[in-house]
């Protein structure tokens, strides 16, 4: 994966595949402890501790489609290559919580990329379900969070086209206000 | 293009919308709505499907197709991603792989607006009972 976007969007769709009615996605930079800290929870069906123990086994996957399932094996190297770790709880009936830890300054930490592109693309596709996304850094704080979108749109679809172009306008000039370097 | 910042900034274009999705449902085209799936699973992400996806959403309308697009999981074509799978209204899906989006604006300018097949088209190989 080239961003962490990219992993962003990828994990969160197993939280999407989980059924879950309500996924969160915390971000936080933090330049005084040098890190860069993303977690990912949702209320899905969870994982028995079987499975919990294979999901970094690259050959383990719950798709019928193919064998391998590279997703979080990915996640989980990109992290440890900056120092950094993953570490994945999870109960069954009540959900799942992922969390990647990056080091901020190492040189193999993927950037950010296109973080509202991916919010958007899980927001559109999955109408039902809630989001919400939260940016902290030391400049301070974003909150995306798809219930107050839907109480504005009264009925008009997220998914149509010009909606997306504008939320992910909107979510990209707020990351943008707290992430700028100066 | 004017700047979308807060929720008010996003109620406005929404009226507009609204004012356009009333328009299109009187003139009776709900149902032929162009059906576009882009697989995102780890193999589409790796490979930019979200790039191909950006560029249907922004570009359809441009060309005047009133489209529904949306993403999928993978379809075990991961040689080939990313994958696209267009359905139009009354036709069979076909699924399109290595959509870049130069292959991307070659589908909306010969498939979706005349019908001409392109390069890197996934044949169906299996069938189903249950579709016999």
């Amino acid at each position: 994966m080239q961003t962490l976007s990219d992993h962003i969007l990828d994990i969160a769709q197993n939280s999407i595949r989980a059924k879950a009615s309500r996924v969160e996605i915390d971000l936080q930079e933090d330049p005084s402890t040098d890190s860069l800290t993303f977690t990912i929870r949702d209320n899905g069906c969870g994982m028995d501790e079987a499975t919990l123990a294979k999901v970094t086994d690259p050959f383990f996957t719950s798709r019928t489609v193919r064998k391998v399932g590279l997703g979080i094996p990915l996640l989980k190297q990109n992290a440890e290559a900056t120092g950094g770790t993953l570490q994945i709880e999870s109960k069954q009936g009540v959900g799942t919580t992922l969390e990647a830890k990056f080091s901020l300054t190492h040189w193999d930490r993927p950037p950010l990329g296109d973080m509202a592109g991916s919010i958007v693309i899980l927001v559109s596709a999955n109408p039902d379900i809630e989001f919400i996304y939260r940016h902290i850094t030391e400049k301070g704080c974003y909150t995306f969070d798809t219930e107050e979108v839907k109480e504005i749109m009264e009925g008009v679809p997220v998914n149509d086209p010009e909606i997306v172009m504008a939320l992910r306008q909107m979510i990209r000039e707020n990351i943008k206000e707290i992430t700028q370097t100066t | 293009m004017e700047k979308i910042k807060s929720l008010a900034d996003l109620k406005r274009i929404k009226e507009n919308v609204q004012t356009k999705i009333d328009l299109r449902e009187k003139s009776e085209q709900v149902e032929s709505l162009v059906q576009i799936k882009v697989a995102m699973a780890t193999c589409g992400i790796a490979a930019g499907s979200k790039e191909t996806m950006n560029y249907f959403i922004e570009n359809l309308e441009k060309n005047g197709i009133v489209a529904v697009v949306t993403q999928t999981g993978c379809m075990g074509y991961c040689y080939a991603e990313p994958t696209v799978e267009i359905t139009k209204p009354g036709k069979d899906p076909i699924v399109f792989g290595h959509v870049t989006t130069e292959r991307a604006e070659e589908i909306i300018q010969k498939y979706l607006k005349n019908d001409e097949l392109v390069a890197d088209i996934i044949p169906v190989n299996f069938d189903t009972i249950k579709d016999r």
